[in-house]
């Protein structure tokens, strides 16, 4: 043994913490390289042996000091172990296009020991979930959660007549049971998604704190004249459970976020113009500068998965078809809410308000209609078979 | 092979279920047919090896002993072919309280020791053995405490060196009998305050448990068997969480040299656990003597 490497603990014992010290000292060592500890603690040499066993090291207590001779323990443990990508997703091979799923729950860009459990992610596929544009996404509605309590002014007047509020509570029931389902749909995929997808999970975690911000606003809003809510119609409810039902990632995106949240959008904003007071107008704006994002992301996945495999759009046409065809004998949106709308953006019951309501909610259907062509053209489709597309759209809106 | 390669192990924890599957699904994947059985106590263990319920076992020290002495008595052969790196060169000690004044074994006179299960090699017999060979005459000199009643699992759970090294603290004892490397853990999670003891007493070194072949085993088959467990590597991911399960880096050839301190202790100790060993060895014996008769 060459005089070789020498660590002194001073008066700090095994069972204080030394062993950090040791480690250390035998992480320089070679495999077989021996290390004289030096210490003054009580009992170091038999904690020192115990340790060493307990380790893969040998130890030897030669003239009043102990002698660790480096075992390979240590270095085993880590052998085979693999990085699991990259941080930053910007760096090349950052992101694994299918990431192992032994690397499990660990941090993307972590050092993974080999030999770990298979965890079953059913979305591992980067082509399927990713965006470039998901940290940018995600830091835009990080930095726009707002708080109920304080962006809202509860106390503004509502002046409107009884069944106006009557209006605004029925269309504020119909917008609750809507965010539920937007809640519900990325929650049920969040956890599918394999972690390595640090961006992604973020992205639809936050939707899902945005959609329980607006159940909570639109309940409150209902519940401020009146101490019940609307109505719940079979029709709302069977065009949303299509959502629910829908088990693929990207199809039941494309009908929630591209189609249906879309349309929702317009909602919001016709509700922010021509809602008959303030708090209704508030929500609806804050709420739809929340719904802006979840379309972005859903467009921004989608175009990239629609750009790496040709056969999505055709996907898409045929589960709008087939949603089409399991709505077509339910009553779609309740006559309660579009009569609703009409008399809440007529503000009163004199006939050529109710005739300007109308108009409006004309003008929203149309709007609606023209985002969703806006956005089919963007994932691809022809001009023409998106109008088509957009017309089989459900009633309910989304 | 028709009929597995099988071993005896002792329950001594439900995690003694998950090391022997995993053993068997890793010996499967070497093309080597493996099982096990498992028995609720060494004596049981001990038993059932001389009537050939298994191939080999996996036994404590003690165990060992008492296998080894049956078969010279009945003039067969025993032997210990493979062993843990953590299982050998092992110390136990006797702990007192900083401020006791107790520094040796002599300090113990009139004192009260406590220690594990009455049959546990590490924190029972071997410490014993430490203060009746310095002269001690147990209960007349030195008090016993033993601070577990179970009997069989050879002091393999380690429940009673805790309540002892507890008792110690409390002022109930003036010294605990435990292994080395339980003084650290019990100093590190707390049971014993850092520097509220001090270690009057450490043994020699001694070694542990190791795997026990008869002279009736298929010596090929035994071979290979050791062949394949010399050869698992701690890098290597399949096997690692066994070994770590088992509390080893690497398997070792089995040596027969670090028992000198129990065989004495079972030979000579004065002490209850030594004598109920000593019945059992008898009795065995007797039975399988009657038996060829
Ligand atoms: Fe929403």
């Amino acid at each position: 043994m060459s005089a070789g490497a020498v660590v002194n603990l001073g008066t700090l014992g095994m069972d204080q913490g030394a062993h950090l010290l040791v480690k250390r000292a035998l992480r320089a060592l070679p495999t077989g390289g021996s290390l004289r500890v030096l210490g003054d603690a009580p009992a170091l040499q038999i904690h020192l042996g115990a340790w060493a066993r307990a380790q893969g090291h040998g130890c030897t207590a030669l003239a009043g000091a102990c002698v660790l001779t480096r075992g390979n323990a240590d270095q085993g443990r880590w052998h085979g172990a693999e990085r699991a990508g990259g941080v930053d997703p910007s760096q090349d091979n950052a992101v694994a296009a299918h990431p192992s799923s032994r690397w499990g729950l660990a941090a993307r860009g972590a050092k993974v020991e080999a030999g770990g459990p298979a965890f079953h992610f059913p979305l591992s596929d980067k082509d399927v979930v990713w965006t470039d544009d998901a940290a940018r996404i995600y830091a835009q509605a990080a930095a726009a959660q707002w708080d109920p309590a304080v962006a809202i002014d509860w106390q503004a007047e509502i002046a409107h007549p009884e069944e106006i509020e009557d209006a605004v509570v029925q269309v504020m029931t119909y917008l609750i049971e809507n965010e539920v389902a937007a809640l519900m749909v990325p929650s049920r995929f969040l956890t599918q998604v394999h972690p390595h997808f640090r961006e992604i999970l973020q992205v639809l975690a936050i939707q899902a704190a945005d959609e329980a911000r607006h159940i909570e606003v639109f309940t409150r809003r209902a519940k401020l004249r009146r101490p019940e809510l609307g109505l719940s119609t079979t029709g709302g409810q069977v065009s949303l459970k299509t959502l629910l039902d829908e088990p693929d990632f990207a199809m039941a995106t494309f009908l929630l976020s591209v189609l249906g949240e879309g349309s929702f959008l317009e909602l919001l904003r016709f509700l922010h113009r021509h809602a008959p007071d303030p708090i209704t107008r508030q929500v609806a704006k804050l709420s739809a500068q929340d719904e802006a994002r979840h379309v972005a992301f859903g467009m921004a996945h989608l175009c990239r998965h629609a750009s790496l495999d040709p056969s999505l759009t055709g996907r898409f046409a045929q589960a709008v078809q087939r949603r089409h065809a399991e709505l077509q004998h339910s009553a779609g949106l309740n006559e309660e809410v579009f009569d609703a709308l009409i008399l809440l953006a007529a503000g009163s019951w004199e006939p050529a308000d109710i005739a300007m309501g109308w108009e409006r909610v004309q003008e929203l259907k149309a709007s609606m209609d023209h985002g969703r062509q806006v956005r089919l053209r963007r994932l691809g489709f022809e001009p023409e078979r998106a109008a088509e597309l957009s017309a089989l759209h459900t009633r309910n809106f989304m | 092979m028709t009929t597995p390669f099988t071993l005896g192990a002792v329950a001594y924890d439900p995690k003694v279920v998950t090391i022997w599957e995993g053993f068997k699904t890793w010996l499967e994947t070497q093309d080597f047919a493996f099982d096990f059985v498992l028995y609720s106590n060494y004596e049981r263990q001990v038993e059932g090896h001389f009537r050939g319920e298994y191939d080999v076992a996996w036994n404590s020290p003690l165990a060992w002993v008492q296998v080894r002495r049956i078969a010279e008595a009945l003039g067969r052969n025993a032997s210990g072919f493979c062993m843990r790196d953590t299982d050998c060169d092992l110390t136990s000690l006797l702990v007192a309280r900083s401020d006791s004044g107790i520094a040796s074994l002599q300090d113990l006179r009139g004192k009260t020791v406590g220690v594990g299960a009455p049959d546990s090699p590490q924190a029972t017999l071997i410490p014993l053995l430490a203060l009746q060979e310095a002269g001690l005459v147990l209960g007349e000199d030195v008090q016993v405490r033993v601070f577990d009643v179970l009997f069989g699992k050879h002091g393999d759970h380690v429940g009673g060196e805790r309540d002892a090294a507890r008792a110690l603290m409390a002022g109930e004892i003036d010294a605990a009998a435990m292994i080395d490397g339980n003084h650290l853990a019990f100093t590190a999670e707390g049971t014993l305050p850092s520097g509220a003891t001090t270690i009057a007493f450490q043994t020699p070194q001694y070694d542990h448990c190791i795997f026990t072949a008869l002279d009736d085993v298929d010596p090929v088959v035994c071979e290979r068997f050791t062949e394949l467990l010399l050869a698992q590597r701690y890098d290597d991911p399949i096997v690692r969480p066994l070994l770590d399960l088992e509390g080893l880096k690497q398997w070792k050839p089995g040596r027969l040299s670090g028992f000198a301190q129990l065989e004495r202790s079972v030979d000579d100790l004065s002490f209850s656990g030594a004598q109920t060993v000593r019945d059992f060895i008898a009795a065995t014996i007797a039975e399988h003597q009657d038996g060829t008769r």
